[in-house]
């Protein structure tokens, strides 16, 4: 049984129980294997979360370590449109409002895509039609989940533009993708991703391909449009910052599970995974030169089909000799509890780890 | 911001004019191209053309009288000069004696057989334009489909034969598959009587004849279009707007068949609006094979007879159906695609 | 006359004479097939050769329905003055009619001259110069006017007027008015323009014509197609050969180039005026096709009745026919040589020995296989002169033992005839074969290989096949290039020594473009040969001459004949009275074809 935390997105280990949770989101040992030449590909192997209504859950890591595959799993795109290929391979369990979308009628699902789950893509430039103006895209997907006509649609549409902040709204309806600004059409994406209330949004990498100064609006409209609507809402980037901005709770994903996870200001402020000390060693920021950055994390991602025996971290880790009997090579660490809600897998003892984190990488930061 | 592609129509009857120019331009040369092929290259290669339409008993009279007929002495860019005038005030030929008249659009006469080449060409346009659009209507609708559920089931059994199929029919040339099906349905089975009716003569009967051509034909073109369009949509496919439909909610027959076909007609358009152009300017293994009488025959023989103004007419023919199938696809193109614009 | 498609029709492998070979030797022994196998049946096909000089089914003849002939290549122009296929003046008998024509009979009979609008042939007077003819009654035109002797004047006068109407034979400008002094009748400025002096018209009914030297073979160029009546009225010029004005039994309906022709009867042709032609049919089409595969194949289907190309079926239609519709297949002799001919100009040519040495140094066999074997190529060719020409001897007459002792090349006789010319070490030379036709450039291949024995080497040069008059019709072109042979074929305009032979052989005919005496042989005796055949007007004498003539041209060693030429063709089950004819060398006489039903 999940307790809540007091911030309300609750963080729990897995429990086999089918019963419907009582949580808005509940994701349950969600694994997410594709099949390669190559091998098997453990994208996704075992992750665990719930996330409530009106909160912001942050997925944090490199590319590659599974946090879009994660959203692309809950929207149900890894089984829509998979001609030829291998499927991929899904399991566990994915709650939304007391239904479970993995062993869910196909259909079932899309009827909720757009309007029960939305999502904004990272480029809004390739994930918009080029060949149809921003009018069009948003009246379908108005029209998909609504039975309303053309001209209602259009109304919701230039509505929509215009609660995003776009200029002239009843104008630029109209407008094809490649004629707006890459900040506007982002605008239009979150438009289009609102036009029908969803529940959850899951937003994407929503600021990677845009300026700096675009970005910090951007992440202004998704925070003021939750607060408004109040749906929860899924942001995955690789940047801390951005979830600094967001997110009531944070998940940080290596190697295709959770490493570390918790209330934002635990995770950011009491970080107990080294690889989360990395992730904040290379924040850039404002007040600071980004030369003096002091921990980057070193090395690649780790490979999704061979993942390192015992801690997928150890090879990068700058500590994976402070453990004893080489520990960290051999036995893969499970989430332990590190305080109030905040979870890691890490060998290093509570003690360890804080005592780095104070000695060493805090005052580098 | 960049607003405004909707072309207004004054900027759509500019680029029009613009075109239609340059089309004009490529015209003469391509006819002074074709003039000086004809009568050029026989001079740099020693031979008289003249020698080859006289008969057995080369009468010295006859060759010179034949020199002066085809405007040997005259300078080329009179001959074409004199040739355009036919086409917008008809001309008048004289020659021993024999004076003819002949009225705009005045593509001239047949060295061969002396008759008059616009009739020709009007004759023979239908054939090919209705061997042409057939085989269009039908390479499209079998081709792009072939092509869409190979590239929907990659790497099935269906997959695989179809792309063998359409390898196949890309390589096979038209004389080999022309005449197998013949060979097959019309000789063997007797199921189509491969023959050419004229339509006026009987419906029926002309739609028969031109069953055996029209698929032989497509079934080249199709094996094309199959190939194109497996590949381009299995590329668009991936795309990231696709994803989005998915996305919206959107069901999967309206993904495929509004979103990614969209994308994936552009190319296959622009390939669409090449081939028909060409192909109206006759199809002329495919005419030959199931003797059909259209332009591409026509000129197969003028050529054969060194019959120039033959030549002349149907490259016209020819070259204005490309042009004009070029301007098509481009305005096409633009409405299809709005970041294309008409510059 | 031209028999030749341009369209390249006669592509064959060597092989192929093998299979036809076989083929035959199979059905020989009952080996077909076909249910109407055996000859004669009422409905089925008549049997193999059955109308090789023969007329097959003629008591089957029915009056009525449509004839359908089928065909790759249209007529060169279907104006009498202008065409020059010998298919075409074959076909021009069913709208034209001419003074005296062929028989309608088969074989060497068909060549035979016999009255046609005349009433008789001529009344040969004034040692063999004037000419004279009287029509029959009732000979008209479509529109139902007589045919009148200035009719034929005018047709005939319309042969000078080459600047319009090029194309056709010009012998009888040449024998009527050798200085040129008439302009012809579109510059005539007189009235009737009817201005040339060599013939006269007295009356409607009487012609005149006055040869300011005598010519033997007259009567056969009056034969010619290009003979027939015009009417001044009716005379489109150019555009006449669109739509002649018919003086036949049948008449144009309609007529689009390279695509269909369409004969209907004319119904004031009378049946007692003409003694000719039987007029069977009601209707004759032509369809043409550019696929010779799928006609021959319509062919055997019976979609069509006939080929009105009359040059043999196609490879792969004959191997089908032969299998299995043998009985509907002749095998006659085409009236063409097929040769190499050694131009004088080019060394070492100039030496008969060193052009004997080629002869001597040849495979003739591997030529004739070359050329399609027995059947389908032909016998060896041993001399010149056509079997079908009076005066030939066939393979009887064989100087250099071709057929025989030589049949595979003799290289010791080679060897002498190189010393002999001054080259015992052999030497180099180029052949010359159009690109159109692979028999051809397989018979040069044959020739290559076989001379190498020899010590000759020979490269292989293929031209353009359209342009053939313009490449090798130019001496200087030959000199310049340094063609020493040349690969070609020639049929008899009209079955006479002169008709095969004048241009080839006769000094006089060399010309500086357009020539078809390739050998340049500029031969005193031959050119007095030929001019003693011209005034000679008994004909035993003149078959003594031709053989002549064909003897001292082989002497010269000259040409290397390769074949004399047969072919295979297809002779619809529908078709009554059916025969080949020496008229048209070896063609079956279109005229008076009929249908079973």
């Amino acid at each position: 049984m999940t307790e809540l935390s007091k911030s309300g997105a609750a963080m729990t280990e897995p429990v086999k129980d089918s019963r419907p949770p009582s949580a808005f989101l509940e994701v349950r040992d969600l694994k997410v294997h594709f099949p390669t030449d190559d091998g098997l590909v453990k994208s996704v192997d075992g992750l665990n979360f719930t996330l409530e209504k009106g909160k912001t859950l942050g997925i944090v890591g490199e590319s590659g370590s599974g946090k879009s595959v994660t959203s692309l799993g809950i929207m149900g795109l890894h089984t829509a449109g998979q001609y030829g290929k291998r499927k991929a391979q899904i399991s566990g369990e994915i709650w939304l409002d007391g239904t479970e979308l993995l062993s869910a009628d196909p259909d079932y699902v899309r009827k909720l895509r757009g309007r029960e789950m939305a999502m904004i893509f990272q480029d809004p430039l390739s994930a918009l039609h080029p060949y149809y103006t921003i009018g069009q895209q948003i009246v379908e997907a108005y029209r998909i989940h609504n039975k309303v006509d053309k001209k209602t649609a259009r109304r919701r549409a230039v509505e929509m533009l215009d609660r995003v902040g776009i200029p002239q709204p009843d104008k630029r309806v109209d407008s094809y993708p490649h004629e707006f600004s890459g900040g506007m059409r982002q605008r239009a994406m979150i438009a289009m991703s609102l036009v029908n209330n969803p529940e959850l949004l899951i937003a994407d990498e929503p600021t990677t391909a845009l300026d700096v100064t675009v970005q910090a609006q951007i992440l202004d409209l998704i925070r003021d449009l939750q607060k408004e609507f109040g749906s929860a809402v899924i942001v995955i980037t690789h940047d801390l910052g951005v979830v600094a901005e967001l997110s009531d709770d944070i998940l940080v994903m290596y190697g295709g599970r959770c490493i570390e996870r918790g209330p934002a200001e635990k995770v950011f402020y009491e970080p107990r995974h080294p690889y989360t000390w990395g992730l904040l060693g290379s924040m850039p920021r404002l007040d600071r030169e980004q030369t003096e950055r002091l921990i980057p994390v070193k090395g690649s991602p780790p490979s999704l089909i061979n993942i390192p025996s015992g801690c997928a971290f150890n090879p990068r880790c700058p500590y994976a000799d402070v453990p004893k009997d080489n520990v960290t090579r051999t036995v893969r660490p499970e989430l332990s509890e590190v305080g109030s809600q905040h979870w890691a897998a890490c060998h290093m003892t509570q003690e360890q780890r804080e005592r780095i984190w104070i000695e060493e990488i805090a005052p580098k930061l | 911001m960049a607003r405004g592609t909707a072309a207004g129509p004054r900027a759509v009857l500019a680029y029009l004019i613009r075109r239609l120019f340059a089309a004009a331009v490529m015209l003469v040369v391509i006819i002074l191209v074709v003039f000086g092929i004809f009568f050029l290259v026989p001079r740099w290669a020693g031979v008289d053309p003249a020698t080859m339409f006289v008969g057995k008993q080369a009468d010295p009279a006859a060759i010179e009288a034949v020199r002066q007929k085809l405007g040997l002495g005259e300078p080329i860019f009179v001959q074409v000069w004199e040739f355009f005038k036919g086409l917008f005030v008809g001309r008048t030929y004289a020659s021993g004696g024999d004076v003819t008249n002949c009225a705009a659009p005045c593509f001239g006469y047949s060295f061969r057989n002396e008759q008059a080449i616009w009739p020709v060409l009007t004759d023979r346009f239908p054939v090919t334009l209705a061997l042409a659009l057939g085989a269009a209507v039908l390479w499209l609708i079998f081709g792009v489909a072939a092509g869409v559920l190979s590239a929907l089931k990659r790497g099935s059994l269906w997959d695989r034969g179809a792309m063998i199929v359409a390898l196949s029919g890309v390589s096979l040339p038209i004389y080999f598959t022309g005449l197998l099906s013949l060979a097959i349905f019309s000789y063997g089975l007797g199921w189509l009587d491969a023959q050419y009716v004229p339509f006026a003569e009987s419906p029926t009967g002309w739609f028969g004849g031109m069953i055996l051509p029209w698929v032989t034909l497509a079934f080249l073109y199709a094996a094309m279009y199959a190939r194109i369009t497996r590949a381009t949509m299995l590329e668009i496919l991936g795309e990231d707007y696709i994803r989005t439909a998915r996305a919206k909610g959107l069901r999967e027959p309206v993904v495929i068949g509004k979103h990614a076909m969209r994308s994936t007609m552009t190319p296959i358009l622009t390939m669409f609006g090449m081939d028909l152009g060409a192909l109206i300017g006759g199809a002329i293994l495919t005419e030959t094979t199931f003797s059909l009488p259209g332009l591409g025959q026509a000129v197969l023989t003028a050529i054969n007879t060194k019959d120039l103004p033959i030549i002349l007419g149907v490259t016209l023919i020819t070259s204005l159906a490309v042009i004009f199938a070029n301007l098509v696809v481009d305005l096409l193109y633009a409405v299809i695609d709005p970041r294309v614009r008409l510059s | 006359m031209i028999t030749q498609r341009t369209t390249g029709r006669r592509k064959q492998a060597v092989a192929a004479a093998a299979v036809v070979a076989a083929l035959l030797s199979t059905a020989a022994c009952g080996g077909g097939d076909d249910k109407n196998e055996g000859g004669g049946s009422k409905n089925g096909a008549a049997g193999f050769d059955a109308a090789n000089n023969k007329a097959a089914q003629a008591s089957l003849a029915k009056k009525g329905g449509t004839l359908k002939f089928a065909g790759v290549q249209d007529a060169d122009s279907w104006d009498t003055t202008r065409g020059y296929y010998g298919f075409a003046w074959n076909f021009m008998r069913y709208y034209s009619r001419t003074l005296v024509t062929g028989n309608a009979e088969p074989g060497a009979a068909g060549a035979k001259l016999t009255p046609d609008l005349a009433t008789s042939t001529a009344k040969v007077t004034d040692d063999g110069k004037t000419y004279t003819y009287t029509l029959r009654d009732g000979v008209t035109w479509e529109d139902g006017k007589p045919i009148t002797s200035q009719d034929i004047k005018y047709g005939i006068e319309r042969q000078w007027a080459q600047d319009v109407l090029s194309g056709g034979p010009v012998y009888l400008k040449d024998i009527l008015d050798p200085k040129g002094e008439y302009k012809g009748p579109y510059k005539d400025k007189s009235k009737d323009k009817l201005g040339l002096k060599a013939i006269e018209t007295p009356d409607a009914k009487t012609i005149i014509f006055k040869l300011p030297q005598a010519n033997s073979d007259f009567e056969d160029i009056l034969a010619l197609a290009s003979s027939a009546p015009v009417r001044q009225d009716k005379d489109t010029k150019s555009k006449y050969g669109l739509k002649p004005f018919s003086s036949g039994p049948y008449k144009f309906e309609s007529y689009t180039p390279n695509k269909s022709l369409v004969l209907v009867r004319n119904t004031e042709w009378k049946a007692s005026s003409d003694p000719i032609r039987k007029a069977y049919p009601d209707k004759i089409t032509l369809n043409l096709f550019t696929n010779a595969n799928d006609m021959d194949q319509r062919l055997i289907n019976g979609d069509y009745d006939l080929d009105i190309n009359q040059t043999g079926m196609s490879p792969q239609g004959r191997t089908t026919a032969l299998k299995k519709h043998k009985a509907n297949l002749d095998n006659p002799v085409s009236g063409y040589v097929r040769y190499a001919v050694f131009p004088q100009s080019v060394k070492p040519f100039d030496n008969e020995h060193c052009r004997k040495a080629v002869i001597y140094g040849a495979d003739h066999e591997s030529l004739q296989t070359a050329r399609g074997g027995p059947v389908a190529g032909g016998d060896i060719g041993t001399n010149m002169l056509p079997p079908s020409v009076p005066g030939a001897e066939g393979q009887k007459y064989d100087p250099y033992e071709s057929a025989t002792t030589n049949k595979n090349g003799n290289v010791a006789k080679a060897k002498e005839e190189l010393k002999a010319c001054g080259k015992p070490n052999g030497f180099k030379t180029t052949i010359a074969v159009r690109n159109n036709k692979p028999v051809e450039v397989a018979t040069a291949e044959s020739l290559q290989a076989s001379l190498k024995k020899v010590g000759i080497t020979v490269d292989i040069d293929q031209y353009d096949g359209a342009q053939t008059s313009g490449i090798i019709g130019s001496p200087a072109n030959v000199k310049k290039k340094g063609y020493g042979i040349i690969i070609m074929g020639w049929g008899p305009d009209f079955p006479t020594v002169q008709g095969f032979g004048l241009p080839l052989w006769s000094g006089k005919y060399i010309l500086e473009s357009g020539n078809n005496n390739f050998a340049l042989i500029d031969d005193k005796t031959i050119d007095g040969l030929f001019d003693s055949y011209v005034k000679e007007l008994d004909e035993a004498k003149k078959v003594e001459l031709s053989t002549e003539i064909n003897h001292k041209v082989m002497e010269g060693g000259y040409y290397l004949p390769f074949v004399f030429e047969k072919f295979v063709n297809w002779r619809g089950s529908n078709l009554a009275n059916v025969y080949t004819t020496d008229n048209y060398s070896g063609q079956y006489d279109f005229v008076n074809l009929a249908l079973k039903k």
